[in-house]
């Protein structure tokens, strides 16, 4: 294999051991615990989890917007084509910013400046990563809402944030992180504050955009139906961990952790039409008292005394399946 | 824009004739007799009857308030009860001075309050922070005739440098511009700690916003996140308080014309009040709402300016 196709090959983005903490009022506590996966370039990763798990607090600090302090990265290395971003200079990450990673956020309705026009914060995006003087930045930024699908996207350049719906919100998001042809994409719940319809329409156009530019997604979303729909590999998180990782067709036709299976018990089915929605029992333990062992295992039907006692690795299972259960794979014990 | 200025001039009419009436009624309420005060103390009583006539005081109340809307439209507010000069040149005097001194004050006390709480803010916790905070809680606990003494002992007397009486000009003479500078000096210096915190505090709540992470995620530099996205966010709070506190120097920097023996409004009026002088009590009165509609006005336009939301 030629060096030239081993990068090819190489993952866009690459999180290793990832540990982000805070300082609260109440101690330290760790809201990224010994996170890894990887991105391929041009595919959608999905990472799920419960609210609080954090899978927010990871993406945020891929892209380096933890604020510090109260954050802190402790420790393991995101690896963007190959390079370290805790390692690099806040100059460098800040080029990659807006640049080769753009990011959406959850709440369009406020993630965007009131007291400017939609076409200064896009414009500012472009001009703070490329030579380009004001008419041309104005006129890709109108070319961005046109590709995002704004209507009469000449006029409402010129509109200010309050002026547009949170679905158009959202493009202007969308087309804010696209700015600067960036090759990674993250969306933290790009389309969870938004109606049913439009969420649909959201993710349409980040997969037909994705398929365009080429750019890798890393989608983070508590919807599973999303994840099915969007994503070719999917990372669960729970309490901080990755308790399994996989391709969302290996996940969904067989999920290996308690905790997935959980969740898809959880979705409910047209098919099973009258039947009581599964829960997961009890609730995920507190940052200040997390468990030694399996931090899943108090919610466990499966756990055993080595549950409790010891956390379980992540480890491969049936070829490239990763899963974090000292009792996986579970389908025989489950059946 | 321009029709947020109709309405708001507007709404000013209503509360301009409000204060038209207050004015009218002080006169009314007042103890003492306003024609025995313009007699003097060894008029007889023929005439402090005399004058009363002359000044329409015994005619009905409804009819007198009329009279007085009918001079007030004309811009005659009456003569001053002890110097006999007209009400209007009496405040008009006085109206230069004291705005000179209220925005000499304001120009450089707001601009250094503002970058001195954006510092504070942006450095949060450390050092400079906590001296910022201290001088700015220094500058509002410490009395400004205090400041005051202090400049004009140490700028004044021990280091002659400024003058510290009276204003032989207007500003833009030498003489009056050096006249004006400790003045102002000692006024804006009360003002920097409010604005210094004003700022922090509103900055501080800004910068916890969505759309400065999204203007991180921008990978903008710092400095532009929090000039661009936190600081002109912040501004409409501290914009209110700068009003206020511009009312306040308007209404009369009573105690900072009194050391400095400053020609204003403040000097009038309270002079005016200790001599029962009604007439030019009544005309301050108008004119300090009149000052506070303007104020309040620029702040309007100010706040539109700033927050496309706010415009219709």
């Amino acid at each position: 294999m030629s060096p030239a196709s081993q990068a090819k090959d190489a993952p866009l983005l690459e999180v290793k051991d990832l540990q982000i903490e805070f300082k609260t009022e109440g101690g330290v506590f760790r809201a990224v615990d010994g996170v890894s996966f990887s991105v391929r370039r041009g595919a959608t990763l999905g990472v799920v989890g419960e609210s609080g798990c954090g899978k927010s607090v990871s993406s945020l600090g891929i892209m380096g917007l933890i604020p510090t302090p109260p954050g802190r990265y402790a420790g393991g290395e995101v690896l963007f084509e190959g390079r370290d971003l805790l390692k690099m200079s806040a100059k460098d990450r800040r080029g990659l910013r807006g640049g080769r990673m753009g990011m959406i956020f959850q709440e369009p309705m406020t993630s965007l400046n009131p007291v400017y026009t939609i076409g200064d914060q896009i414009i500012e995006s472009l001009r703070a990563h490329r030579r380009v003087n004001h008419k041309e930045a104005r006129e890709r930024a109108v070319e961005l809402l046109d590709l995002v699908r704004l209507p009469s996207p000449s006029k409402r350049v010129d509109d200010f944030p309050h002026q547009l719906s949170g679905g158009q919100r959202q493009r202007v998001m969308i087309a804010l992180a696209l700015a600067n042809d960036p090759e990674l994409l993250i969306a933290d719940e790009p389309t969870t504050a938004l109606d049913v319809t439009i969420q649909a329409q959201i993710l349409d156009l980040m997969r037909d955009l994705s398929d365009r530019t080429g750019a890798a997604i890393m989608l983070i979303t508590h919807d599973l139906g999303v994840v099915a729909e969007t994503c070719d590999e999917v990372v669960v998180m729970y309490a901080g961990r990755v308790v399994e990782r996989a391709s969302a067709r290996d996940l969904f036709q067989a999920p290996m952790h308690p905790y997935t299976l959980g969740l898809m018990a959880a979705v409910p089915r047209l098919d099973e039409k009258g039947s009581r929605l599964e829960t997961i029992p009890g609730s995920v333990p507190p940052p200040w008292a997390m468990p030694k062992g399996c931090r899943f295992a108090s919610r466990c039907p499966l756990a055993t005394q080595q549950c409790r006692a010891e956390q379980p690795p992540l480890r491969a299972i049936d070829g490239d399946r990763l899963v974090a259960c000292w009792r996986a794979p579970i389908e025989e014990i489950a059946a | 824009m321009l029709r947020t200025i109709i309405d708001r001039l507007l709404l000013s009419i209503p509360v301009l004739l409000g204060v038209l009436l207050f004015g009218f009624l002080l006169l009314q309420l007042v103890p003492g007799d306003p024609a025995r005060v313009v007699a003097g103390p060894t008029a007889t009583p023929e005439i402090v009857a005399q004058i009363r006539q002359e000044m329409g005081l015994d005619r009905p109340v409804l009819v007198q308030f009329w009279a007085y809307l009918e001079r007030m439209a004309q811009g005659d507010m009456g003569r001053s009860m002890i110097s006999n000069k007209t009400v209007t040149s009496e405040l008009g005097a006085a109206v230069g001075p004291t705005v000179e001194l209220m925005l000499a004050s304001l120009v450089w006390s707001v601009p250094i309050g503002i970058a001195m709480g954006t510092a504070a803010a942006v450095l949060r916790g450390s050092l400079a922070d906590r001296v910022v905070m201290g001088l700015s809680v220094a500058g509002v606990s410490l009395p400004i005739f205090f400041i005051s003494l202090l400049l004009i002992q140490y700028l004044g007397v021990v280091w002659p440098i400024f003058p510290f009486i009276g204003r032989p000009g207007p500003w833009y003479t030498p003489e009056g511009f050096m006249a004006l500078f400790l003045p102002a000096l000692s006024l804006g210096l009360i003002l920097i700690g409010p604005v210094a915190r004003m700022t922090r505090s509103s900055v501080l709540e800004v910068l916890k916003l969505d759309h400065v992470r999204t203007a991180r995620a921008k990978g903008l530099s710092e400095i532009r996140v929090v000039l661009k996205h936190g600081l002109r966010n912040a501004l409409i709070p501290v914009i209110t308080l700068i009003g206020l506190q511009a009312g306040y120097l308007l209404g009369g920097a009573v105690v900072t014309e009194t050391i400095f023996s400053w020609p204003g409004l403040g000097r009038l009026v309270v002079g005016a009040i200790l001599s029962s002088d009604f007439t030019v009590a009544q005309g301050a009165v108008l004119l300090f709402a009149l000052g506070f509609i303007t104020i309040n006005l620029i702040i309007d336009i100010l706040y539109s300016i700033l927050d496309p939301r706010v415009r219709k």
